[in-house]
């Protein structure tokens, strides 16, 4: 017995020899025709691909101006310290009041208060799935992710209304079923699934040799996750987190449901709040196009559409810093 | 406990699911030289090598028999500390693989998993540091730049690196698969030199399917074929009169 002959030369030969004879005598004219046609095809491709990059942009200016313009007429009148300052909102009283304070602040309330669920349970559930559960389990996790994902907002609302309602006030002290805590929980539940497929994929995607590194030098997994992954996904889980904090200010049907919606400060976890979307959600059926009132929730709508620009700014500059500060 | 014999190997088997990748593999390795795994590309050099650290139990398919003694103790066995293995085996992979944090941080990752904290001091550290780099002749070219990312050196600086990082946890083993196969010819050399200078303190076994490389650098071969082992002796005898025929036929080019 002894290893196979040096692995026989693969029937490679013959390759070049037909391509030859396609390419090369018959060649030539077609192929300048083939090559002015693939010319135009490719001028439009790239105008379509151009298009498709600047969509972007284009939507994002298209969407501020639009929204801008409905809001316009309002602005010149606005009571700015009142809208910022006051946590009176009466849009449909003799004298309007428009104190937005109170939806500002239940608004990222609710947003905080399910992110520090939904950040720790994230992460947590991605680095189960990508270092310690076998295929098997993993495959069923993943697809158990995938059909959270795909739940609408609207269920969420309903689970929240009949089944978080009773247990908060039961056992949280809650006096009334929609509150603060209880959007908190059904936003955490809504992002979650968000964070844990991007940070999953984030982990996924780190060299298999970081991994090897730490354990031949005797680390364990734990270690390996805390000291190697984490640092080494830090974009990506960045990313993540900051996806579901996205979805956690701008969700409006689960909240609309699931928060109570008095307008105040909450004081406790179990107050009742408004955030700025259901006010919008709840409020623009009912506001006239053209009055003050309507004009004022397309302001709101601005507020939400810079405060989910500021948060990716933010993280922007976070990834950008942690780059910088590891390239020093 | 045998201190001529360093990693003793009796009657291992290793399987991938269902298929057997070593078979009754029984090798002493000696301590304080360079030992060489040889053999064409797939007989099984590299599984050999990371059984003697346990690490290749992370793919969930791998099944085994027999005994691996290193150092009197069967590393086999259930009641092994594979932390305390691995900081005894230190491994060098065939592309240099620093971790993506700082080139300090690198070097002193194994001692931070293995002391408690409150022994490490800033002074304790700093002097890990300076000392495993000196010892790789890395500390002149990176002393500045011990904060900046280590994945940022040349791979030759890297797989320095890889090397320096082991030193501070004091191994008696250092697992080499192929060490030089990223580098250049130059930095082939400049590796080879350390690892001649590291084998008065440690135990080195090399995988390489370099023949000339083996040649140089080691003091004994192993040469195996479709995971078995055909032929141990020193590296002189190998290369001068190979006691098996197709030992010969490898050594002189006729085996991938
Ligand atoms: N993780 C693995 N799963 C299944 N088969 C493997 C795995 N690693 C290596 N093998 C197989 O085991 C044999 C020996 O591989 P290896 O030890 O990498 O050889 P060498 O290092 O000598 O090239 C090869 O046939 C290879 O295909
Ligand atoms: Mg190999």
């Amino acid at each position: 017995m002894s290893l196979p002959p040096a692995a026989a030369e693969p029937p490679g030969g013959a390759v070049p020899t037909g391509d030859g004879n396609g390419g090369g005598v018959v060649g030539r004219v077609p192929a300048r025709r083939g090559g002015r046609a693939m010319f135009r095809g490719e001028w439009v491709i790239e105008f379509l691909i151009r298009l498709c990059g600047w969509s972007s942009i284009i939507c994002v200016a298209a969407i501020f101006y639009f929204i801008i313009q409905e809001a316009a007429p309002v602005l010149p009148t606005m009571d700015w310290g009142e809208f910022f300052g006051s946590v009176i909102w009466r849009p449909t009283s003799a004298v309007p009041r428009y104190g937005a304070l109170a939806l500002i602040v239940g608004n990222l309330a609710v947003a905080i208060v399910a992110m520090a669920m939904a950040v720790p349970l994230g992460l947590g559930a991605a680095v189960y799935i990508s270092e310690f559960a076998g295929p098997r389990v993993r495959e069923t996790m993943k697809i158990a992710i995938e059909v959270l994902a795909a739940v609408p907002s609207i269920v969420w609302g309903f689970i929240g209304l009949t089944i978080i309602s009773p247990l908060l006030i039961r056992y949280a002290g809650a006096e009334l079923g929609g509150n603060l805590l209880n959007g908190a929980v059904i936003l955490a539940l809504m992002s979650v699934p968000l964070i844990v497929s991007i940070s999953e994929d984030a982990l996924r995607a780190v060299p298999d040799s970081y991994r090897e590194a730490a354990m031949a030098l005797g680390a364990n997994k734990w270690e390996m996750v805390r000291r190697v992954l984490f640092p080494a996904a830090r974009n990506g889980l960045l990313a993540a987190c900051m996806l579901g904090v996205g979805r956690a200010v701008g969700e409006t049907m689960a909240v609309l449901l699931a928060t109570g919606n008095v307008v105040q400060i909450p004081h406790s976890f179990v107050d009742p709040i408004k955030t700025l979307t259901a006010t919008i959600a709840a409020e623009m059926g009912e506001a006239t196009p053209g009055q003050p009132h309507y004009q004022v929730l397309f302001l709101i709508g601005i507020l939400l559409l810079v405060i989910t620009c500021a948060i990716n700014v933010i993280a922007d500059f976070i990834i950008k810093g942690a780059k910088a500060k590891a390239n020093a | 406990m045998n201190s001529s014999i360093s990693i003793d190997v009796r009657d291992f088997n290793l399987w991938y699911g269902d298929f057997q990748a070593l078979h009754h593999v029984s090798v002493e390795i000696k301590p304080g030289i360079i030992t060489s795994l040889i053999g064409p590309s797939g007989c099984g050099k590299t599984t050999l090598l990371r059984s003697f650290n346990r690490i290749n139990e992370r793919y969930g398919n791998v099944r085994t028999t027999g005994r691996i003694t290193i150092l009197g103790k069967n590393i086999l066995d259930e009641d092994v500390s594979v932390a305390s293995l691995r900081k005894r085996t230190g491994m060098v992979f065939q592309r240099p693989n620093p971790l993506p944090i700082s080139v300090y941080e690198n070097v002193i990752f194994g001692i931070k998993s293995h002391t408690p904290s409150s022994q490490l001091g800033r002074r304790v550290l700093d002097e890990a540091v300076e000392t495993a780099l000196r010892e790789v002749s890395l500390w002149e070219d990176v002393k500045d730049r011990l904060k900046s990312r280590a994945t940022e050196l040349t791979l030759e600086q890297q797989q320095k690196l890889c090397i320096a990082r082991l030193l501070p946890l004091k191994p008696d083993i250092i697992l080499m698969d192929e060490p030089c196969s990223a580098l250049d010819a130059a930095g082939i050399e400049r590796i080879e030199e350390l690892i001649g200078e590291l084998k008065r303190t440690f135990t080195i076994v090399m995988v390489t399917h370099n023949m000339a490389q083996a040649r140089r650098a080691s003091d004994e071969c192993i040469f195996m074929l479709m995971g078995e082992i055909i032929e141990h002796s020193a590296t002189v005898e190998l290369f001068g009169s190979p006691k098996h025929e197709k030992t010969g036929m490898y050594i002189e080019g006729r085996y991938g």
